[in-house]
């Protein structure tokens, strides 16, 4: 069964449409990555699936018992300010406040889960240190903690390595792969990097104002979509 | 210490220090997501709504609490929503709210009593300002906003530090804010009479401020403006017992004098 299918997906701002068609499902365990040029709509449809913008038209079915509450999300821009006091482990923990239910403090469990996750990441020895004094990578893996934390099922990735060097980009792009390998997590990233997007994921969805490919990545490396947006070289 | 001790046998020093230290600690807690979450022009345009409705209040012989928190409460959440608003100018819009109530305030108490010593007393605050049933309103008020601030805590936190994600995992990031901004409300109004409407957002702003330049955690900044604010408070108050200083500027000089020794030790921390 489908983890997550999307049909008919319109969605508009002050009624103009940004993005139509959408059309797809994945089930879990799947990687997909969307693409497509700036402005395309790729950061609308992940507010849509998370529930932060409601479609104009069509429908979002979760399957396998997932809520949308418990996607891990990691945003394009994050609305945090550079001189927010916080430890990364307050980051982290921060993450596991939709398993809170109606309680109103973290227990052992979240405590643990939050640490874990930093463990993960492999910055488990940065977790005394205050979140704005880290580098971009290192903040980037944080915030990857605590979407972990957030989600034992599905992962949305809104342009992930923005800005980060050519080295800690390949480290953030092992790292998503390895947590949806090892721990079968569904993983929707969105990514301007098409030569890695077609390396890591096992599905591409191609988006332009509306849904010009869905499929799998191999077949998307053959279409001749693939070919112009990469502008004439072959993968 | 005599002198000391006997400064505490007052009964409305003892009352004073009791709301005081209660404000001042609430004052600093919502400062922290306050002034983070940039809002802090918020503190201040309430403290003007709420001189506006205290001295239409004492105009009409009304209870002067009882009156001013809903309308401070109230005034909280329309500021916030004029804030966020982006497609009108937030910032001037609680600039021409406040400047307005304070005139509407101004001119409601020279039509009743004349401008006297009750304005200033507004304005600047005064220790003799309350009552024993205003004291007894005030502690419990206060107690509640700081149950309310620790019991939410964790959903405050995230809801500060990044809001489209705590939506994302299904908080009710609005009615959080809305939260905030009620308790803030409430705050305001207690901690006015005695620091004056003029001076009581640095009340909230101070503490937070300064805790933010030595703590590099969101709990440490918590706990160190909640232990800075109150210490202010004891010594401001203190000072202008002994100097005959009026106690809410006193208190604010004190936050000002923390702040700059703060600000001095962040500089030499992060110079090493
Ligand atoms: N809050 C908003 N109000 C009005 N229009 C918006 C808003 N957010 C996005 N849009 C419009 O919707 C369209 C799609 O935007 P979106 O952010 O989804 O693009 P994107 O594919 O994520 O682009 P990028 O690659 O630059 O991140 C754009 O034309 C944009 O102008
Ligand atoms: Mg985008």
């Amino acid at each position: 069964m489908a983890i997550l299918s999307c049909e008919n997906l319109r969605f508009a701002y002050e009624g103009v449409t940004v993005l139509e068609d959408v059309q797809f499902s994945l089930n879990q365990g799947d990687y997909l990555c969307v693409v497509g040029e700036n402005g395309s709509g790729k950061s609308t449809l992940i507010r849509g699936l998370l529930g932060l913008k409601r479609p104009d038209g069509g429908s979002i079915r979760y399957g396998e018992g997932l809520k949308q509450t418990e996607i891990g999300y990691l945003p394009q821009q994050t609305g945090i300010q550079r001189d927010f006091p916080a430890s990364v482990y307050e980051v982290a923990l921060s993450g596991c406040l939709g398993s809170l239910g109606r309680r109103l403090r973290f227990g052992a469990a979240e405590r643990e889960r939050a640490l874990m996750n930093l463990e993960r990441m492999g910055i488990e020895e940065l977790k005394d240190r205050s979140y704005q004094a880290l580098s971009g990578g290192q903040q980037q893996r944080v915030l990857l903690a605590r979407a972990l934390c957030a989600t034992q099922k599905l992962l949305l990735l809104d342009e992930p390595v923005t800005g980060l060097d050519p080295i800690a980009t390949g480290e953030l792009y092992n790292l998503i792969k390895l947590v949806n390998l090892c721990d079968n997590i569904t993983v929707i990233m969105v990514s301007h990097d098409i030569h890695e997007a077609v390396r890591y994921a096992t599905h591409i969805l191609h988006l332009g104002q509306r849904q010009l490919f869905f499929g799998t990545a191999a077949a998307y490396k053959e279409s001749s979509l693939a070919r112009r947006f990469l502008g004439g070289n072959r993968l | 210490m005599n002198a000391l001790l006997q400064m505490l046998s007052y009964h409305f020093m003892q009352r004073a220090l009791l709301v005081g230290v209660l404000v001042s600690l609430c004052a600093a807690l919502l400062g922290v997501p306050l002034v983070l979450k940039r809002y802090s022009m918020i503190g201040d345009g309430l403290s003007h709504v709420g001189f506006g409705a205290l001295a239409i209040a004492s105009a009409l012989h009304l209870a002067p609490l009882a009156v001013t928190v809903p309308v401070v409460a109230v005034a909280a959440v329309l500021l916030l929503r004029l804030s966020r608003n982006s497609r009108i100018n937030g910032d001037a819009a609680i600039a021409l709210i406040s400047s307005s109530a304070l005139a509407v305030g101004i001119v409601s108490v020279s039509v009743t009593t004349g401008m006297n010593t009750e304005v200033s007393s507004y304005m600047f605050g005064s220790i003799l300002a309350l009552s024993r049933s205003d004291a007894l309103l005030s502690a419990l008020l206060s107690a509640a906003v700081l149950a309310l601030y620790l019991l939410f805590y964790p959903r405050i936190f995230a809801v500060t530090f990044d809001e489209s994600f705590s939506r994302a995992t299904g908080v009710r990031a609005g009615a959080y804010n809305s939260l905030i901004a009620v308790l803030t409300a409430v705050t305001v109004v207690l901690g006015m009479r005695m620091m004056g409407a003029l001076l009581i957002s640095s009340l909230i702003i101070f503490p937070a401020l300064s805790a933010m330049r030595l703590c590099r955690s969101f709990r440490g900044v918590v706990s160190c403006a909640a232990a800075l604010s109150v210490g202010c408070f004891l010594a401001g108050v203190t000072a202008s017992y002994f100097l005959e200083t009026p106690a809410g500027a006193s208190v604010v000089l004190a936050d000002l004098a923390a702040f700059a020794v703060c600000a001095l030790l962040g500089r030499r921390r992060k110079g090493r």
